[in-house]
């Protein structure tokens, strides 16, 4: 098996918790039996996974396999297409986040979220950072400015844009504006990040640093990332979830998936066979 | 090649330098059909004259009512009253028209923007575009479009002045007088807002579609509620669409006649309208009063020229108005992009 693997470089010593077992310290996020329809057509089949806290996971596998259905499920993003139906249950911190009870807003409040698209809102530097924190009823003045300033010092832009801030955000390059996201996102201190495949639009140089800003940010988040870049997946995560046709096929610590998956499927993919 | 021996050539004569190009005069001839483009050539010819037609036609029509108009209008003439007699030209003026036609559109704008722009907010915010009662008010509105603008001044009558209208005075006014229960100005704005409501809605929904959907989710992702995200990523950013929906609606009703014809529209006042449930004077109608009522035709002919110039300046001055407006924000945008 050993012999079919040399394409993907695995960087051991960037993922220090990748600790054999299933989850490292205490679940955060839970799923049990989640399944998600849009209309009659089964998206999501009986997924049932449990993600530690602040630790990277990364969700693989081919287009339209569900992963981003699934990562959509964790913030209730999915609410906003109509005919969309999920059946079992995600539970966040041990509360069910599909119960009647609870508020959406407060949950997205918790649960950020970095889209593959960047999508500044079309404000200046500034605004972009304060706009979840206005939301929340702050007002302008020092206190604004500091969280403004140390959102954008944790998603490393600070030092870019600091002369610039009242400029458009829009006026940015990709991976700065993608940063900017980062930096929205963070600023209302959530616990949890989603990320949606947030390299895929940009250049080498522009996605390391995205990398590098993602284990920084993993010492205070909760991350969870959607990829299609294997070796991303293997510099950056402690674990791995490959999917496959809407199914959970393994999971586990991102060492074990890259270098020895129990399962045939993950084994062609991981190595390129297929996908 | 012989039988178009006559445009080929030409065809290259005016291209002299082409033999001394990059290419050699052997190989670049695989790039020539060396024949004349003749589908081309008529196409561009009948585009062409097709648009020739349409500006000739302006071109008659301006220049006709400049010409004729020009000469007559007067500071005086634009400065006061009928005067007693509006059919001399020495004496009559058209303030109480020029007043009459700018507030009802005025009035109509004010009117029709709310409610469009939220109707429009509600079809591509909140709507769900499959269900069957979404595809009933589209239905519904591209229906309003086609309704001939005739009918839209019936249903004022009927609906605004006799019943709305008699309805307030009965609640209000336990005298036997007539307040609200007549055409006014009102009543007549109120129904070019009616007919004018596709344009804006149609320009709205347009604005709103263009919005990238990432923005909303961008929005909702950081905890807004749905209400926020269109009051402050949505909204700001349709504003120049909703200007343009109000131009289109400005430059419809400020010709129309028909929709005023029952509901507001008076042949003579003496004073201007004071209050929205005068009547008023209206430029429009007084074109075709001065065309159809006056006692001697030639005498008149110089006041109908004068007033068709001052309805075009006017419907192009409140269209100017707006135009500018929608300026100043998308300049103000594109300081953010």
């Amino acid at each position: 098996m050993t012999t079919v693997m040399p394409e993907v470089p695995i960087p051991k010593p960037q993922v220090p918790s990748a600790t054999p077992g299933p989850v490292a310290g205490p679940a955060l996020l839970e799923t049990k039996d989640l399944s998600l329809f849009y209309g009659t057509n089964r998206a999501l089949r009986n997924i049932s996974v449990q993600l530690g806290q602040k630790l990277v996971t990364a969700f693989i596998g081919p287009s339209g396999c569900g992963k981003s259905t699934f990562l959509r499920c964790f913030n209730r993003m999915n609410d906003l297409i109509d005919n969309v139906r999920t059946e079992g249950s995600v539970r966040i911190g041990g509360q069910d986040i599909y119960a009647p009870e609870v508020d959406v807003i407060e949950l997205r409040k918790r649960v950020g979220m970095v889209f593959q698209k960047s999508n500044p809102f079309p404000k200046s530097i500034y605004e972009n950072v304060a706009y979840g924190l206005r939301l929340q009823g702050m007002r302008g003045g020092s206190e604004l400015d500091a969280r403004v300033e140390a959102s954008l010092r944790q998603a490393a832009l600070w030092e870019e844009v600091k002369e610039r801030l009242q400029t458009s955000g829009l006026g940015l390059s990709g991976g700065q504006q993608q940063r900017l996201c980062i930096a929205r996102a963070i600023a209302i201190r959530p616990e949890i990040i989603l990320m949606d495949e947030p390299a895929s639009a940009l250049d080498p140089i522009a996605t390391a640093k995205i990398e590098d800003l993602i284990l920084e940010l993993k010492k205070d988040y909760t991350i969870i990332i959607v990829t299609h870049n294997m070796q991303q997946a293997a510099r950056i995560s402690d674990f791995t979830a490959f999917f496959y046709l809407g199914e959970l096929i393994e999971f586990g610590p991102t060492s074990r998936i890259f270098t020895s998956p129990t399962k045939k499927q993950t084994e062609d993919y991981v190595t390129g066979r297929f996908g | 090649m012989s039988a178009l021996a006559g445009p080929s050539e030409l065809h290259r004569q005016e291209r002299p330098g082409r033999a001394g190009g990059p290419f050699k005069e052997g190989g670049s001839r695989q790039f020539r059909t060396g024949q004349f483009d003749w589908v081309s050539f008529l196409g561009t010819g009948a585009t062409g004259l097709a648009t020739l037609l349409i500006l000739a036609i302006l071109a008659v029509i301006l220049g006709n009512v400049l010409i004729h108009g020009l000469p007559y209008v007067s500071w005086r003439f634009i400065s006061t009253g009928t005067a007693g007699d509006m059919f001399d030209v020495n004496k009559a003026g058209i303030l109480p028209m020029i007043v009459g036609t700018s507030s009802r559109v005025i009035l109509m704008t004010i009117f029709v923007l709310p409610v469009g722009v939220l109707t429009a907010i509600y079809l591509t915010e909140y709507a769900r575009t499959t269900s069957p009662l979404t595809r009933v008010i589209r239905g519904a509105i591209n229906n309003l479009a086609g309704v001939p603008s005739i009918v839209f001044g019936l249903f004022g009558a009927g609906f605004f002045v006799r019943f709305i209208g008699r309805e307030l005075d009965g609640a209000f006014y336990r005298s036997a007088a007539t307040v609200w229960g007549q055409p006014a100005l009102l009543w007549a704005s109120a129904t070019l807002a009616v007919m004018t409501l596709p344009v804006v809605i149609v320009a709205t929904e347009e604005s709103l579609r263009a919005i990238p959907q990432g923005l909303r989710e961008a929005s909702l992702a950081l905890g807004a509620s749905k209400l926020e995200t269109i009051l402050k990523i949505v909204l700001p950013q349709a504003v120049p669409g909703i200007m343009t929906g109000a131009i289109l609606a400005i430059s419809r009703a400020a010709g129309e006649v028909a929709p005023i014809l029952f509901t507001g529209a008076a042949y003579y006042m003496a004073d201007l309208p004071r209050s929205l449930h005068d009547q008023f004077m209206d430029l429009g109608y007084h074109v075709f009063i001065l065309s159809t009522q006056s006692p001697n035709v030639d005498k008149t002919r110089p006041i109908l020229y004068a007033t068709v110039l001052v309805l075009l300046l006017l419907t192009f001055a409140l269209n100017i108005v707006a135009i500018v407006v929608r300026a100043r924000v998308r300049k103000r945008m594109r300081m953010l992009q």
